[in-house]
């Protein structure tokens, strides 16, 4: 203990043991040596790294990217072919995870929700059963569901020559669902861009209808004029776009289906894995999540008359929100991260494709850092969005 | 809620008209209510009479591919006549008794650690349990010693496999993320920020994709001449994995030791080591149990991933039964199901545990 020594005007000069002794240069002495040795680790494997790539003869950098790929990909949302680059075969891959994962959440969001709902509901039978689709599918490993259900599709439905037809145009077959679409056109693109304005004119309505409202105490039918808005500009669109009716419809030729829109056995075994599986963690999310709200909240809209609709969407619905977000968007997160399994069953998602151009250019440490780097700034993008939108609903403390 | 207000009449009457009255109020409860109940069970009336038809009335345990054709049901002899493949991978045949008691010895150890938590007389003995029990599973495991044969953990596989890469996973994933969360909570802020960068990294990406780094990347990290074979690569890359994740759970636990605490740990001019091993960890160590058990559970479902990597664990075994011969590939759900059941009653009982620890633990704080 230097200090009080300093406090009685000791005129002894400060040793380097006092130094040693002091809480803040031990800190930083602290902080010193953890930097060094992690500089010095780090400096260790990049020079063995580099001194390895030198005698194997490989180059670093990401020039590669601009080299043809020379593969094919089984399913593509771009134009793809092997002769494209492997920057474009790596888009398609990033393109397919995004699909498979943005269809995974609103799915399990829906079956996790209603599962959630279903644990507490005052029926015993549904009770029981929500329990066990729960406890069942979130205690195998998500893994062994995929390989279930990649080894299940192509064995349980036949070959395309006698394709089951549940709906008309709907065709199941080995190799995949086949469903009925419309003709690319210039309408369906005019569409698109209605439907982005409708929600841009959507969002200044509701500010107006919330300042009104705050002003007059006038409620606003939002939710009707919302619907309104997006359904008139988008069939606007349609009618100039000039009402296009032109469908593909999946038909046998040949050995093969032709036309429609092809959903593989892959991309199913992935999608249908991961939403049974993430929606048992969702359903327990939702479950506490409804849990978490005091019985006197309703009690308390009850007693101010205030309708049980609108109670469950002004005052239930906003708490249970605030608990259920955080674990929510974990949840999300894990679809995302979980995706990558798809590797295993050959969906060609970011990684299956990251993985073929690590086989075929050996660029191990580029081909790595690219699909990690890609996982981290979606994890981020999507923390950030969710930290966001959770101070924006979280308890104003007086 | 509202209904523990007031008590529940008792149940009065015979069996029959308690099974009505029972009924009435959690079955037929009005017509949604009703139709809900009617629904349910003519799904379970689908569901459950056909599966147990195919998985017990036509089923057959018969282990050869003739007996299997026979049957309309399960082919139960498929894990039947490759129940050593699936249960212990190419371990050599006649050794196949030491990853069975290697096996024993860890479910052993981790029941014991978990049993451990509730009774405090097996409490001390949690530690001296893992630093014997690892070396005896190593050497039954590697062998080489006491007249053991040598087996390359090339060859380990199937279910001990999967247990030893979760538990050593988690056991020395233990140590690094514990201070991986004491590093996120320091005033340091160089070393902060080092922790907090390491664990979001981690965080941040699959870990397939730390697997393909650990298979693919650290043979490049090496010098000349040294190299780890492809078990431990997985082992180290799971280690580093996990230890992200528990050290959010041992955040989680720091943060719920009052303030309080660490200030009494300063006025009593203890050292910040003295505070943190006398004080601090020993509440928030109880805190994190539970959770600390669910990532055990999540490592462990997780540890089928290093198939992708080309490991034989007890997913991989599976797959290696079902390629043994093309005549059992069809089995497949049969295989499945068999590897399924496994993980969950693994699972689901250790979740359960968790679960009732979680509550034992919050009784004391209601006192």
């Amino acid at each position: 203990m230097s200090k009080p020594q300093h406090a009685h005007g000791d005129v002894r000069s400060k040793s380097f043991v006092d130094y040693l002794n002091d809480e803040n240069v031990r800190a930083v002495l602290y902080q010193v040596i953890a930097i060094g040795l992690i500089i010095l680790a780090g400096w260790y494997l990049v020079s063995n790294t580099l001194n390895n790539l030198e005698k194997q003869n490989i180059s670093t950098g990401y020039g590669f990217l601009d080299l043809e790929a020379s593969f094919e990909i089984g399913e593509s949302m771009i134009d793809y072919s092997a002769k494209s680059d492997y920057a474009t075969a790596l888009l398609v891959g990033l393109l397919n995870t995004v699909k498979v994962s943005v269809l995974g959440i609103i799915l399990c969001t829906l079956i996790g929700t209603i599962f959630g709902v279903a644990r507490l509901s005052s029926n015993w039978i549904v009770r029981k059963l929500a329990t066990a689709y729960v406890e069942t599918f979130r205690n195998i490993p998500v893994l062994l569901q995929l390989f279930f259900w990649y080894a299940l599709i192509p064995s349980a439905f036949p070959h395309p020559r006698d394709a089951l037809e549940p709906l008309p145009g709907v065709l199941l077959t080995s190799r995949g669902m086949y469903l009925p679409v419309p003709v690319a056109d210039n309408a369906y693109t005019l569409m698109g861009i209605a439907a982005i304005i409708a929600l841009v004119v959507i969002l200044f309505v509701k500010s107006w209808a919330k300042k009104r409202q705050d002003a007059t105490g006038q409620p606003f039918p939002m939710f009707l004029a919302g619907l309104g808005i997006f359904v008139g500009f988008v069939f606007l669109a349609y009618l100039i776009g000039g009402a296009p009716t032109e469908m593909s419809i999946p038909a046998l030729k040949g050995f093969n289906i032709r036309g429609g829109y092809n959903i593989s056995p892959e991309f199913l075994a992935v999608l249908i894995g991961l939403t049974v599986y993430t929606s048992t963690y969702v359903a327990e999310v939702v479950r506490s999540g409804i849990q978490a709200v005091p019985n006197g909240q309703w009690e308390a809209a009850d007693s101010l008359g205030v309708r049980r609709s609108v109670a469950l969407r002004k005052v239930i619905l906003p708490q249970s929100m605030r608990v259920a977000i955080p674990p929510l968007t974990n949840q999300y997160l894990n679809l995302t991260k979980n995706s990558s399994l798809a590797v295993a069953v050959g969906y060609p998602d970011l990684v299956s494709v990251s993985n073929t151009t690590m086989n075929q250019t050996g660029q191990a440490i580029e081909a790595i850092s690219i699909f990690m780097s890609i996982y981290l700034g979606l994890s981020l993008l999507t923390s950030l969005f969710m930290n966001w939108f959770n101070k924006k609903m979280a308890l104003v403390e007086r | 809620m509202s209904e523990n207000a007031k008590l529940p009449p008792l149940p009065v009457g015979t069996f029959v008209e308690r099974a009505v009255t029972w009924s009435r109020k959690n079955l037929f409860d009005g017509w949604f209510n009703t139709l809900l109940t009617i629904g349910s069970i003519a799904f379970l009336l689908w569901l459950i009479p056909p599966l147990i038809q195919w998985g017990i009335v036509n089923a057959t345990l018969a282990p050869t591919i003739e007996g299997c054709a026979e049957v309309t049901g399960a082919c139960w002899g498929f894990v039947n006549a490759n129940l050593r493949l699936i249960l212990f991978g190419t371990y050599p045949y006649e050794e196949q008794w030491r990853p069975l008691l290697a096996m024993i010895v860890l479910m052993g150890i981790i029941c014991a650690s978990l049993g451990g938590v509730k009774y405090p007389s097996v409490r001390k003995w949690i530690i001296p349990m893992w630093v014997v029990g690892v070396p005896i599973i190593a050497i039954l495991m590697w062998g080489g010693v006491l007249g053991l044969t040598y087996v390359q953990n090339s060859y380990w596989g199937g279910l001990p496999l999967t247990l030893i890469l979760s538990a050593i996973g988690i056991i020395f994933a233990f140590p690094f993320g514990l201070l991986l969360a004491l590093g996120r909570q320091s005033n340091m802020p160089a070393i902060r920020t080092a922790s907090v960068v390491y664990i979001e990294i981690i965080r941040g990406v699959p870990l397939i994709t730390v697997l393909f780094m650990a298979s693919v990347m650290f043979p490049l990290f090496l010098p000349d001449g040294v190299s780890i074979d492809k078990l431990l690569r997985a082992q180290i890359g799971i280690i580093l994995f996990t230890a992200a994740y528990l050290a959010e759970v041992f955040r989680g636990g720091l943060q719920a030791v009052p303030r309080g605490q660490f200030e009494a740990g300063d006025s009593l001019a203890l050292s910040y080591w003295q505070s943190m091993r006398l004080i601090i960890l020993p509440q928030a160590l109880r805190l994190v149990i539970p959770p600390t058990v669910n990532s055990f559970i999540s490592m462990l479902k997780d540890t089928t991933l290093v198939v992708i990597i080309g490991l034989f664990d007890f997913l991989g075994t599976v797959k290696l039964a079902l390629r043994s011969d093309p005549a059992w590939t069809k089995y497949y759900v049969e295989g499945y199901a068999f590897a399924a059941a496994i993980f969950f009653l693994i699972c689901f009982s250790m979740a359960k545990y968790s679960a009732y620890l979680e509550k034992e633990l919050r009784k004391g704080e209601q006192r």
